[in-house]
């Protein structure tokens, strides 16, 4: 399952990022490591960018930025 | 008095961590706005006095990591390597800690003395996040205090252990420093011992970090120890590329990649250390305005509700302390008149110098509220959400959320929201982002609008601004997308963008951030507005016809002994009545000559010759010199077509009869609306162009362009309109 497939209030954990190098690196300084846990908090009123929480922080993305993100059941 | 030791501190953390409100309570108001060299980041130094030292506070900008990703970060890192600042305080968010300590390593991995700030650690314990300072500070070995900025809580405290940092005069011990995994701690040990093989004593940055580094393909640092070491470097970088091999067979990723994880694993012990987290999950209160605010249905009709506010505050209100001004410079410009002699200084000084600058600092009270509501989204965390709420549309036209701010900005000038552009991290983005803002009609464009459609449109004024408004914004969609297909190619920067936390803004900083970018903004328009007027008055006072001076002066003398002869028994009012037909008389002689000698000056000569250039537009030649002149500033238009155009008296209303029935016609004013609104911007938006962009070449190509689509569009309108019978 990919991070942009998910549904409003779901939760899911990180299984892989990937994506170009500077993109990814990015991610991963912000705390989007495997392992971590996620949670989709609204899609914008447009259905793109959506909003996640990761550790209690509140971080937006694009759907097809969220494309690059892998993610697993808890 | 002994005289006062230096120490220059620097204070680095995440965006949104409290790092500007921590600088504003150390420094105060006493704070100087600039840029960092080269570059166009903001640069934020103040000073203090505390005890017997003179701190010299800098800003760091507000980064995730110190890799090269962005301006901001290459910044904040070269500070460091660079003025090697006595202390570098990092401002840690409490509610936030695995990710501001992952700055914190990078911080340590540098030979610099460092100051842990936990900031905000009440909004921590709100979220049930309890922090042991005094653990993290033995885990770290480095010197751990407690600040809440926001309502400026240990800032004696924070200077307290800054000096003492200072004079303690030892970096923290290098075996607290981050450990990798055995196979990149071997490679760092490979590529650091050749490093001082090679490089000896004199190398002049931490080799381990050194070493780090060019593992994690640096480019900074690599050019860096080319430069550094010559010839000597190759056999470094030679083992680095072959270290890098053998970790990424190894792993199956690149060792930045795992680099990255293995400090945020170095990190997740800490945490496990340091911090209780308290069962009760407390309620989290961005998260329920967010349901209001970035709603589905609510989300955009609040966010054009507080657009609209801002432009009504910025216009409604800003308009009664601008008649003042308006006043105070009419005011000086009557006494500078009557205090100098007339001739060539009183009118450089009147209309030249006053006249100019006056038209700048009418714009003072927009200004100001603009970037007071600015910082208000800023500072409560709302413009996050704009950029959210927008990057669907914004990369439509193929950019980024964030350049959302500046477009609207533009609105109110475009100086500040071209400088604004600077928040955008990809280069491309931002040349997009400048190229189409000056078709977003900033403030000093509206006077001549409102003059034009005023005289043309009467009721239908309000209409017919607003459809040159909306031209404006499709020509810049349009142009937006042109341009990223073509001059631009290339993808969108990563939309990856933290939303904080609301907060309720500080007083102080909003006044602080108002105060800075009004006074970045007054300070260059009013040089370049300076002289550009002065050049603009010379070109329209030169040369200067002696005849044309004679002839008025006969006329003049004519007039004053027509009304000298009185009647021999006139009573005082009688006397009064004459005195003030006299004057009237010489006024509109005064506006005779003046029309005659402008259109004797250079800039006459220059509107006379572009207005074969100018005629299939629908503007007259008097149009085309308002035009040139409206390069200083745009409301400027206006009075050189009063000049041009001789009015009945002073006042706009006589100008718009003026206008009526020098030929132009509803269909050539709107015309020369959309001209205004698309042609070149104004010498002090040019100069912002050029400091942005830091090249004459795109500064050159926004002029070239800009003008050329100004006059196919007015041709299609006014050309248009004549087949389409419309006047």
């Amino acid at each position: 399952m990919l991070l942009s497939e998910m549904n409003q209030g779901q939760e899911a954990v990180i299984a892989k990022v990937g994506g170009a190098g500077a993109f990814r690196r990015r991610l991963l300084e912000m705390g989007f490591l495997r392992g971590a846990t996620l949670r989709v908090e609204k899609y914008a009123p447009l259905k793109d960018p959506l909003e996640v929480t990761l550790n209690g922080c509140h971080v937006s993305l694009r759907v097809e930025e969220a494309a690059h993100i892998v993610m697993e059941d808890a | 008095m002994a005289s006062l030791k230096k120490l220059t501190i620097a204070l680095a953390g995440n965006p949104n961590s409290g790092k500007t409100t921590t600088f504003n309570n150390i420094t105060g108001t006493r704070q100087k706005v600039g840029n960092w060299p080269g570059v166009t980041v903001e640069k934020k130094e103040g000073h203090v006095r505390f005890g017997d030292y003179d701190l010299t506070v800098v800003d760091l900008p507000g980064t995730y990591s110190l890799t090269t990703f962005s301006i901001e970060e290459i910044v904040a890192r070269n500070f460091i390597l660079e003025n090697k600042p006595d202390v570098v305080v990092d401002i840690i968010d409490s509610s936030n800690l695995e990710r501001s300590l992952y700055l914190a390593t990078q911080l340590r991995e540098l030979d610099t003395q460092v100051l842990f700030v936990l900031n905000m650690a009440d909004l921590a314990k709100d979220k049930g996040i309890v922090i042991d300072a005094d653990m993290l500070s033995s885990l770290l070995e480095v010197p751990v205090i407690f600040t809440v900025g926001n309502r400026n809580e240990g800032t004696p405290d924070l200077l307290k252990n800054i000096i003492s940092v200072a004079e303690s005069g030892k970096g923290p011990p290098a075996e607290r420093r981050v450990r990798y995994s055995q196979d990149i701690e071997k490679s760092i040990a490979v590529v650091r011992n050749l490093l001082q093989e090679h490089a000896g004593e004199g190398f002049p940055y931490n080799p381990r970090w050194t070493a780090i580094k060019l593992i994690e393909a640096d480019e900074v640092v690599t050019q860096l120890v080319s430069k550094e070491l010559g010839l000597n470097a190759a056999p470094i970088l030679d083992e680095t590329t072959r270290q890098r091999n053998k970790i990424s067979n190894l792993f199956d990723d690149e060792p930045e990649i795992l680099m990255t994880e293995q400090r945020y694993g170095f990190i997740a012990g800490i945490v496990r250390e340091v911090v209780k987290r308290s069962s009760i999950k407390r309620v989290d209160v961005s998260r329920n305005i967010d349901l209001v605010l970035t709603n589905r249905v609510l989300g955009f009709p609040i966010f054009f509700f507080f657009i609209w506010a801002m432009f009504q505050l910025t216009f409604t209100l800003g308009a009664y302390p601008q008649t003042w001004i308006e006043r105070g410079v009419e005011l000086t410009s009557m006494g500078m008149t009557q205090i100098l002699p007339s001739g060539l200084i009183q009118d450089l000084i009147v209309n030249g110098i006053i006249a100019g600058v006056g038209s700048v600092l009418i714009f003072l009270p927009n200004i100001l509220i603009l970037f007071f509501c600015i910082a208000l989204f800023e500072d409560t965390g709302y413009m996050a959400r704009a950029a959210f709420l927008m990057d669907k549309v914004m990369h439509l036209v193929g950019l980024h959320g964030k350049s959302f701010i500046p477009m609207l900005m533009g609105f109110g000038c475009n100086v500040p929201a071209i400088m604004a552009a600077r928040t955008l991290e990809n280069e491309k983005d931002r040349i997009l982002t400048i190229l189409i803002n000056p078709f977003m009609s900033c403030s000093a464009r509206l006077p001549v609008y409102v003059l034009l459609a005023g005289a043309f449109f009467a009721e239908k004024a309000g209409t017919v601004i607003f459809s040159i408004y909306l031209l404006g914004i499709v020509l810049a969609i349009v142009m937006g997308r042109i341009f990223r297909n073509t001059l631009l190619k290339g993808s969108v920067a990563p939309f990856v963008m933290e939303l904080p936390p609301y907060r309720v803004p500080m007083a102080k900083s909003l006044m602080i951030h108002m105060w800075d970018r009004s006074k970045l903004f007054l300070k260059k328009m009013g040089g370049v507005i300076l002289v550009g007027s002065i050049i603009i008055w010379a070109l329209s006072t030169f040369p200067q016809n002696e005849t044309l001076v004679r002839q008025h002066e006969i006329e003049k003398r004519q007039v004053q002994t027509t009304f000298a002869v009185r009647k021999p028994n006139a009573s005082q009012q009688a006397i009064n009545v004459r005195m003030m037909e006299q004057d009237k008389a010489l006024a509109a002689l005064d506006r005779k000559y003046l029309a005659m000698a402008k259109e004797e000056s250079y800039l006459g000569g220059i509107g006379k010759f572009f207005a074969p250039v100018f005629a299939p537009i629908g503007i007259d030649w008097k149009g085309g010199v308002a035009l040139f002149t409206g390069f200083v500033a745009k409301e400027i238009v206006i009075s050189t077509m009063g000049v041009l155009h001789v009015t009945r008296d002073d006042s706009k209303k006589g100008l718009a009869e003026a206008l009526k029935q020098s030929g132009m016609t509803p269909l050539s004013a709107f015309s020369m609306m959309a001209f205004i609104l698309l042609y070149v911007p104004c010498l002090a938006t040019v100069s912002a162009i050029r400091q942005e962009t830091n090249s004459w070449k795109w500064t050159a190509f926004s002029i070239g362009y800009s003008t050329t689509l100004a006059w196919v569009v007015a041709f299609v309108i006014f050309q248009g309109g004549h087949l389409l019978g419309l006047g």
